[in-house]
């Protein structure tokens, strides 16, 4: 009997509720205590084609998606076609058999466990709408693994409406029942409330922790136009504007939505915008104005793999140099990539400061599998990263020697920041190559110190970042292998280290979380004592290495590198990794 | 009081002398100075082209944009601070061209900002090429043969994107210029004021000279400005007779008339520090 350690996969059409189901039952589990991660898989359509959820609960911590299922909830056929060789042996599926005929030698597995539920029946009988046979399955799913069926009517009762709610708490209650009827104790797999997280937890996306980590910063203003998979983003922000006395705007393209971002920043207003790869060429040219005209900027860029479209609703790195070189011209930025939820909400928090206090743009890279993945956490605290306007003149009235400038040259670059409406101040800004007051100029000696200044704010950046955490390292101090990446690799690369851990290999593992200004003195003392190092992207060139390689002058000695749209699985990567040694 | 000796810049003109963007100037700054509005509180936004250096020519708040982005940087500055007077500046290629995307959006949003369009129907900065308003075969360096399609109607289109306030002038006509401006910043709601502007060195077409036959003031008609299809019927007249003054203008609830919950609470009077998510987060658990 396998006790709290499972991966359950709901499988069927878009349109079906799959992501909708496989979080409840995710919250379920968490609210029995135990640890857990989901993650979507989903097709670039509305109705039909195929989508599936994966929620993975443990009586350990775990921090990525596993590599195999123990149980499929399977709404159509097709989904058990796709996914019975990933099923355990001894791995079950519910299915209806009133809807899915399964033949043996279709199925080629006489490991599984067939358990037909009627999950179409339930929904007829209950006079309910055709979408709550997920429902009638999470409750089979339930019993199977005799599991708590209150805790799971916790969820949907908070999750939906009241009528709604009872009408699914009922659906969850029949397959319940009908699967204690009928396969009571036939399932290896068993689920208990446990105190493993100790804590309460929880369960949100990286898109939730970023806008929570914006709310929390003071962000008033955000300006988006819907890209897969930076939209969640806005369908959080859109609803809390009230609450929260924001502004929530649709723009008509992503060059309106970075505009509108520096505008807001302009007159003193911390705002953001998110997009995906698409839209962030778009916006390319503002960010190189938010640059020239020293106005502060949060972007998010949750990437999705290829050129062009590619693979629009997967998840890739491919975008990490393009963060840090768009925009024509040369002016200093910060990219960060946080790796987890919480690195989402805290990243988020110091973007803000960042961008105020070196009035530049801070690009916050990401995504998909980050961005749509439920991560549980504790709580966030609310007061761990402060807030940090800069230099920023917040009077009513311009109270400094003589005329104001915004451009004014400082020691180190960074020239206080008057909002246009401040009395006795006149700001005026200029995304061509301007004077202190903001005048146009061209200048050789003036443009060459305008340059020198704003590059001076880079020197001053990157002394400040050293009072940050740009860098983590997990796993002992020496070791014989030590893995490089950033990003949403995070997860699987934290539990592949504890799998070969346990088979007796000596791996840590160095996470980038700052790649631009790059933490170079960080990195080298790293690299200087590893004994060999493996990078791990979601890209085909493996633009990590090339940075570490223009910064440190240091090749890596291996690259594990996956561009199909799929994040890595824990098992897959750490056989990989042994691959290399 | 703001006077047009306070207006002034020390940056030197460089605009060709005798250009249309003059009449402009003058008149934006006279209508300031006729507005009574401190320069403090007034924010330039312009995009890329000669009409751009504005922002180095009125001693205001100002931000110098990039090319075709006037409309959403004008739109952020307003939502985040809706006290200040924010006044956009674009060329014809800038606005009709480059930015045209963003024009019936910001039109149909009615956010209260102004924008006012130096409009001489030819690429002046790049030294001449054709543009939106360029009129059907007209010759220049990207056209040697003649512009091939018609040229765009922004008068028409503000008024189909529901523009609450649509109003053309002339540069040559400073004093109503002026007047028009001073309507068009006092309009609650999305001026839109499109302005002939002869390009002296370019236009070689559309010069003073042939303005001046053409151009007569709707009020001298008796045009009535809330009519809305009359306005659409007279967008379209365009050749021996160019109409000028307000074709348009209603009252109309601005964008964030619809956003109550900000009424005397604008987004830069919002507290930063102390925003408590807790209640965000319990909900999640």
């Amino acid at each position: 009997m396998i006790v709290n350690k499972i991966s359950v996969m709901v499988g069927g059409e878009a349109g079906a509720g799959i992501t909708r189901s496989g979080f409840l039952f995710a919250k379920a589990c968490l609210r029995g205590g135990l640890h857990v991660f989901g993650t979507n898989d989903y097709q670039s359509l509305i109705r039909g084609g195929h989508n599936f959820y994966v929620a993975r609960a443990d009586a350990e911590k775990i921090y990525s998606q596993a590599d195999t299922i123990d149980l499929l909830l399977a709404l159509n056929k097709e989904t058990i076609r796709l996914h019975k060789d990933g099923l355990v042996p001894g791995g079950g599926i519910v299915y209806d058999e009133e809807e899915i005929t399964l033949r043996a030698e279709e199925l080629n597995r006489n490991d599984l466990k067939l358990y037909s539920v009627p999950l179409k029946g339930v929904v007829k009988e209950l006079e309910g709408p055709l979408i709550m046979r997920n429902t009638v399955a999470l409750g089979a799913a339930v019993a199977l693994v005799d599991y708590d069926l209150e805790i799971l009517s916790g969820v949907i009762r908070d999750a939906f409406k009241p009528k709604v709610a009872e009408l699914n708490v009922k659906a969850a209650k029949m397959g319940y029942d009908y699967a204690r009827q009928h396969y009571a104790g036939n399932f290896e797999y068993r689920l208990e409330r446990t105190s493993s997280t100790g804590k309460r937890e929880m369960l949100l996306t990286g898109s939730e922790a970023v806008g929570l980590g914006a709310i929390r910063a003071g962000c008033k203003f955000y300006a988006a136009y819907p890209m897969t998979p930076a939209t969640p983003l806005l369908h959080f922000m859109a609803p809390l504007d009230k609450e929260y006395g924001l502004i929530v705007i649709q723009a008509e393209n992503e060059i309106a939505a970075i505009n509108m971002v520096a505008g807001a920043f302009f007159a003193g207003v911390r705002s953001m915008t998110a997009t995906s790869g698409g839209g962030f060429c778009l916006m390319s040219e503002g960010v190189g104005m938010t640059g020239m005209t020293e106005t502060p900027a949060v972007i998010l860029l949750a990437q999705r793999p290829g050129p062009s479209t590619g693979l629009p609703t997967y998840s890739g790195q491919e975008d990490l140099r393009f963060a840090i070189h768009a925009s024509q011209g040369e002016f200093p930025r910060v990219v960060v990539a946080p790796g987890d939820v919480e690195e989402c909400f805290y990243k988020t928090m110091e973007a803000f400061n960042l961008a105020e206090k070196f009035q530049i743009p801070v690009i916050l890279i990401a995504d998909k599998y980050l961005v749509e993945s439920h991560g549980a956490a504790e709580l966030f605290d609310q007061n761990r990263i402060g807030i940090d306007r800069g230099l920023l003149l917040t009077e009513d009235e311009y109270m400094g020697d003589g005329e104001y400038k915004r451009h004014k040259f400082t020691e180190d670059g960074v020239s206080p920041r008057a909002l246009p409406g401040m009395r006795g101040a006149i700001v005026r800004t200029n995304a061509d190559e301007h004077d202190e007051v903001g005048y146009t100029t061209d200048d050789p000696e003036l443009t060459t110190k305008m340059v020198d200044k704003r590059f001076k704010k880079l020197d001053a950046l990157i002394k400040e970042l050293e009072n940050y955490e740009t860098t983590k390292v997990y796993g002992p101090v020496e070791a014989d292998v030590t893995i490089l990446g950033w990003g949403s690799t995070k997860g699987a690369i934290r539990e592949a280290t504890k799998l070969l851990g346990k088979e007796g290999l000596n791996v840590n593992y160095l996470q980038i979380v700052y790649l631009n200004p790059f933490p170079v003195a960080n990195v080298q003392r790293i690299l200087k004592s590893a004994k060999k190092t493996v990078v791990v992207e979601n890209n085909k060139t493996s633009q990590l290495s090339s940075l570490i390689r223009e910064h440190l002058l240091m090749p890596v000695d291996n690259k594990i590198l996956k561009y199909n749209g799929r994040p890595f699985n824990p098992r897959e990567l750490s056989r990989k990794i042994k691959r290399v040694l | 009081m703001v006077t047009l000796e306070d207006l002034k810049t020390p940056t030197k003109n460089t605009w060709c002398p005798g250009c249309g963007n003059f009449g402009i100037l003058m008149g934006f700054k006279g209508a300031l100075v006729q507005l009574g509005i401190e320069r403090d509180q007034v924010v330039l936004v312009s995009g890329i082209g000669c009409h751009g250096k504005m922002v180095n020519y009125v001693n205001v708040n100002g931000f110098h944009g990039i090319h075709g982005r006037v409309l959403p940087l004008a739109t952020g500055v307003k939502l985040a601070n809706p006290n200040l007077t924010v006044v956009g500046f674009a060329g014809d290629a800038d606005c009709y061209d480059e930015g045209w995307g963003h024009f019936s959006h910001a039109i149909r949003r009615n956010i209260d900002i102004t924008l006012i369009v130096h409009n001489n129907m030819v690429l002046g900065l790049t030294t001449g090429q054709t543009t939106a308003t360029s009129q059907k075969g007209f010759k220049t360096k990207s056209t040697p043969f003649g512009s091939i399609p018609p040229a765009l109607n922004p008068v028409a289109h503000a008024l189909v994107s529901n523009g609450t306030f649509v109003a053309r002038g002339y540069s040559g006509d400073m004093r109503h210029l002026t007047s028009l401006i001073v309507e068009a910043v006092k309009h609650r709601g999305f001026a839109f004021l499109d302005v002939l502007q002869p390009c002296v060195t370019f236009n070689y077409l559309n010069t003073y000279d042939w303005f001046k036959d053409r151009v007569y003031k709707l009020e001298d008609e008796g045009h009535d400005v809330t009519d809305k299809m009359k306005a659409l019927e007279k967008s379209f007249e365009w050749g021996d007779k160019i109409p000028i003054g307000v074709f348009y203008q209603e009252e109309r609830p601005t964008y964030l008339d619809g956003l109550p919950h900000l009424a005397g609470k604008p987004l830069v009077r919002q507290k930063v520090e102390g925003v408590d998510i807790k209640a965000l987060m319990e909900d999640l658990t």
